[in-house]
């Protein structure tokens, strides 16, 4: 996984609270595989109308979004689905960075899992931002390693579980790590079988 | 002394591998659900060239995608045919055990879990799937992962975690007649709000909780996701060791004694901390429904739907704006004049043969206004309620009866309503094109679906309940 340290991008608003992951892809996508890219999938019922042609007034479709790899939205950003297709559509489409004042618990863990940050800010400080790109400031700067947002020169402070935090400056995979534990895992098993051995399915 | 801990707190600690420096814990995985989205994982698992560590402890479940309607192979659209096959495949070059399609034990992940016995208290088990906290009703620390957590569960067995926070939801008296779990579970996520929840593993008490069948205490766990929980749990009783015994997967004889044994420690200490507790009073509960986009959009049957312009939080507003604009609703207008096109019951929240029980009740003898989907959670559902005439009840109203999936909660098998219908459903999210583009849900419990088909309008179960006592 690519570490994440400092970065500088296009921002676009989505002034939306509760933008579930139904939305950002529906569930009639998530047969393609991943070798096939989630790209045009994101917010499609949002973005496109039901002729396929893009609704201007979307946030995502103005010009100057065009290149976003930041994301800025009201609260509750990802919420339902544990679908990682919403991670890869996000990805696919070039972003790097969801700014929000509160995630789902399991699309932000699939984010951390992909090395998309989810930066969690206050609620009256995520609507000084929207404000800000609003109003011809459409760039930010995100610094993990500080915990800062900068937006025109205005400076915001986000949050992110510090486990988490280390991970994406790391670009980490944890199945690496886990896999050197194999022996760990084995000593469990064998402790586990004699304190429950009703666990097993036969 | 050791220090006082939390039904959740047992289980976590009883399966923590190994802690490393940054505080996340790696956690052993009891049980495993893989279903046909599960699909992304096994490539990752492919590409890798790695096998599953521990395909005994999997269980494959063809739900999302099957048909409800039509299984004869020919009739199935070649698309989901191929979702169901690449499971099949993956289940079967892993060693995986499979409930397929054809298999007579097939169901919904999370009703078929806790129906063959593979739910049991204390266990960790997790699914690619968000309501997997469902699995929580029996003392079960149950959770929904992402694929590339499935992908690493499949590979070790274990994932790497960090504790969420405790929540405690006691709802202490008796419910009100034609109220249910899953009037409960509306009315707190209306309270605490969608991400009210979050970073939290909830645990339901009080006598209330107590007082619910498995039934309802699965619909309770299973909506926790809706207020952003991480998990919910009921600890484990008299009622859930009754539900266990006898099932197919469940422990035997001597085992059983011995699990009986632990699983009697599981419950929360007296003393034990969460860091929140809120409380909900059993005799205020109403029958709920949702008239917005979000599960937090609910409202007792009786209320109006709000306005707007008497809302002074601006994202508030914004969204009841967006809610209503998607909704074709007025603002303040009496939830219970809105007309219904279509009802769905079924899905993991409401296809339990309880549930199939309390619309059924209301439907005996009457007739339904529009059309509606009735979908079992399980095979094995369905049978029991065409032993008990359920179904001759449901066909006899007009409501079409068909076969077990996830159907209309998710519309992947191609059960969906067309734009701008307004369907009155079992299941848990009514988020914009949930159920197809353009169609709009309003959540609520069998009773209250199965009165809304009777009426054509959301309609307060009660007044039927009254009509059927005179
Ligand atoms: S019934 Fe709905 S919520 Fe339940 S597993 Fe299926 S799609 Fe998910």
């Amino acid at each position: 996984m690519k570490p994440f340290d400092i970065l500088h991008a296009t921002a676009c608003a989505l002034p939306l609270a509760s933008v579930d992951t139904d939305r950002i892809i529906p569930a009639r996508f998530l047969k393609r595989s991943r070798a096939e890219g989630y790209g045009p999938c994101l917010f499609h019922d949002m973005r496109l109308d039901e002729n396929g042609e893009k609704r201007p007034d979307f946030p995502l479709n103005r010009p100057e979004a065009q290149g976003a790899e930041i994301l800025v939205a009201r609260r509750n950003f990802g919420a339902g689905s544990s679908r990682e297709a919403a991670v890869y559509a996000l990805m696919d489409s070039g972003f790097r960075c969801v700014i929000a004042p509160s995630f789902g618990d399991i699309f932000a863990a699939n984010s951390v899992n992909n090395g998309l940050l989810p930066a969690k800010v206050s609620e009256s400080d995520a609507e000084e931002m929207l404000a800000l790109l609003e109003s011809g400031h459409p760039s930010a700067t995100v610094d993990l390693k500080d915990g800062l947002i900068r937006i025109g020169n205005r400076s915001f402070a986000f949050t992110i579980d510090p486990i988490w935090r280390t991970k994406l400056l790391n670009g980490w995979d944890d199945l690496d790590l886990t896999t050197s534990l194999t022996h760990e895992v084995t000593e469990f098993e064998t402790e586990d079988a004699t304190a429950r051995p009703w666990l097993t399915l036969g | 002394m050791t220090e006082p801990r939390t039904l959740f707190d047992k289980i976590w600690d009883a399966h923590v591998v190994t802690r490393r420096e940054d505080g996340s814990e790696l956690l052993f995985i009891d049980r495993h659900l893989v279903h046909e989205g599960s699909f992304l994982a096994f490539d990752k698992l492919k590409e890798k060239r790695a096998k599953v560590r521990r395909p005994d402890l999997t269980v494959g479940v063809a739900d999302h995608y099957v048909p409800t309607r039509n299984r004869d192979s020919n009739a199935i659209a070649p698309e989901l045919a191929r979702m169901i096959r690449q499971l099949d495949e993956n289940c079967r070059s892993n060693g995986i055990r499979l409930f397929g399609l054809t298999d007579p034990r097939q169901g919904i992940v999370h009703v078929i879990g806790p129906e063959q016995g593979l739910t049991l208290p204390g266990l960790t088990l997790v699914c690619g799937d968000s309501h997997t906290s469902t699995h929580g009703a029996f003392g079960t620390l149950a959770f929904g992962i992402g694929a590339s957590e499935v992908a690493h569960v499949l590979l070790t067995q274990c994932l790497w975690q960090k504790k969420p926070k405790k929540m405690r939801v006691t709802v202490d008296g008796a419910l009100p007649p034609g109220t249910s779990a899953k009037d409960i579970a509306l009315s707190m996520i209306a309270r605490i709000g969608a991400d009210g929840a979050q970073g939290h593993a909830i645990e339901y008490a009080g006598s209330a909780v107590r007082a619910l069948s498995m039934e309802g205490r699965l619909t309770l766990c299973n909506l926790s996701i809706e207020s952003g929980a991480r998990c919910g749990m009921v600890a484990p009783d008299e009622t859930t060791f009754a539900y266990v015994e006898g099932r197919p997967f469940a422990p035997k004889d001597g085992l059983l004694e011995q699990a009986l044994a632990h699983w009697r420690q599981l419950t929360s200490d007296a003393d034990a901390a969460f860091d929140r507790e809120i409380t909900l009073r059993g005799a205020e509960i109403a029958p709920t429904v949702t008239w917005g986009i979000s599960p937090e959009d609910a409202l007792p049957v009786n209320a109006s739907v709000p306005d707007p312009n008497a809302v002074a939080d601006p994202s508030r507003a914004s969204h009841i704006r967006e809610a209503l604009a998607y909704m074709g609703l007025d603002p303040g207008q009496p939830i219970e004049t809105i007309a219904i096109d279509r009802v769905f019951i079924g899905s993991c929240t409401n296809s339990r043969i309880e549930d199939l029980r309390s619309a059924a009740g209301i439907l005996a003898g009457r007739q339904a206004k529009i059309p509606g989907l009735v979908s079992p959670g399980s095979h094995l559902v369905k049978q029991q309620a065409e032993q008990e005439g359920l179904d001759r009840i449901f066909l006899a109203a007009g409501l079409e009866w068909v076969d077990s999936g996830c159907s209309m909660c998710v519309g992947m098998n191609g059960d969906i309503a067309s734009p701008g219908q307004r369907c009155a459903s079992t299941t848990n999210r009514n988020f914009k094109g949930r159920q197809g583009p353009g169609a709009r849900t309003h959540l609520m419990s069998p009773a209250m679906a199965a009165a809304a088909a009777v009426t054509g309008r959301i309609t307060d179960m009660r007044e039927l309940l009254r009509e059927q006592a005179r």
